[in-house]
């Protein structure tokens, strides 16, 4: 029987990957898809302790970050083609009117 | 060592390399369909979890309606060439390894400390908790109010993403 502690581990391989696309990546498209693997692998935190400790409570709440992750897809491609329309580029260094 | 870990070190090498491959293709197309991999890998690791039900919906909502979304926005914008966005190594990127090194550090510190707390091996009922029986059950009886709230989330999403996307009409 597989720990509890591997999927752990894994789960944080998996987030901190994520985290080096949104850190590292240029190209808005692919920023959200790294989004996408973070709550990926917090779902998968979730699910393995909802197994390892005998609750539903913890697919449930992959079932609501779901819901969230469809609308959170929705609106932030909706966002990149307005983007795209105003200023013909997804590159997020040339989106720089909201940094100081 | 047996059966179970030699099953969840190949789906670990398998999601950790796909999503390495997600972050590292230059190509935003190679990047879904590494991604779309990923989340079938998940899915195979939900399943090894007893987790049935919520396997099926990764794969239906995740691989299937969210990435087909993201191809249909790559394909609508024609990115041919901002492919060639400049990302070579600068300093940024340095600075952004080092950071998740940092994280991932934290991470395996915390989990570390704390490893002999965590059970060894899966709860007695953890087989009947992933049926859609039991998710139902629970759905629509504890979560019935955050089950609504979602409605109402979905529906602003999709409001909000009509009005975004629209063509401004003068």
């Amino acid at each position: 029987m597989v720990p509890l502690s591997y999927y752990l581990l894994l789960s944080a391989i998996l987030f901190s990957i994520g985290v080096v696309g949104v850190l590292t990546r240029r190209n808005a498209i692919i920023i959200f898809m790294s989004i996408e693997l973070m709550l990926n692998s917090v779902n998968l935190t979730l699910v393995a302790f909802s197994a390892y400790l005998g609750s539903a409570t913890g697919q449930m709440f992959v079932f609501f970050v779901l819901t969230v992750a469809a609308a959170e897809a929705a609106v932030g491609l909706a966002i990149i083609i307005a983007l795209y329309r105003n200023k013909m580029s997804i590159n997020i260094d040339e989106i720089n009117i909201m940094k100081w | 060592m047996n059966i179970d870990t030699i099953v969840f070190f190949i789906l670990a090498g398998a999601a950790v390399l796909s999503a390495i491959l997600v972050v590292s293709r230059r190509s935003p197309i190679m990047s879904v369909v590494f991604l779309i991999a990923n989340f079938v890998v998940l899915a195979i690791v939900y399943l090894t979890l007893y987790a049935q039900f919520i396997a099926v919906i990764q794969v239906i909502v995740y691989a299937g309606a969210i990435m087909v979304l993201f191809l249909f926005v790559i394909m609508l914008l024609n990115l041919a060439k901002e492919e060639q966005l400049k990302e070579e190594l600068n300093y940024r990127k340095r600075v952004g390894i080092g950071l998740v090194i940092v994280l991932l550090v934290q991470l395996g510190i915390g989990l570390f400390m704390s490893v002999g707390e965590l059970p060894n091996k899966l709860a007695p009922n953890a087989e009947k908790l992933g049926t859609v029986e039991s998710i139902g059950k629970i759905l629509f009886t504890q979560y019935l109010l955050p089950f609504e709230i979602t409605s109402i989330l979905l529906l602003v999403g999709l409001i909000g993403a009509i009005v975004l996307a629209k063509k401004r009409v003068e």
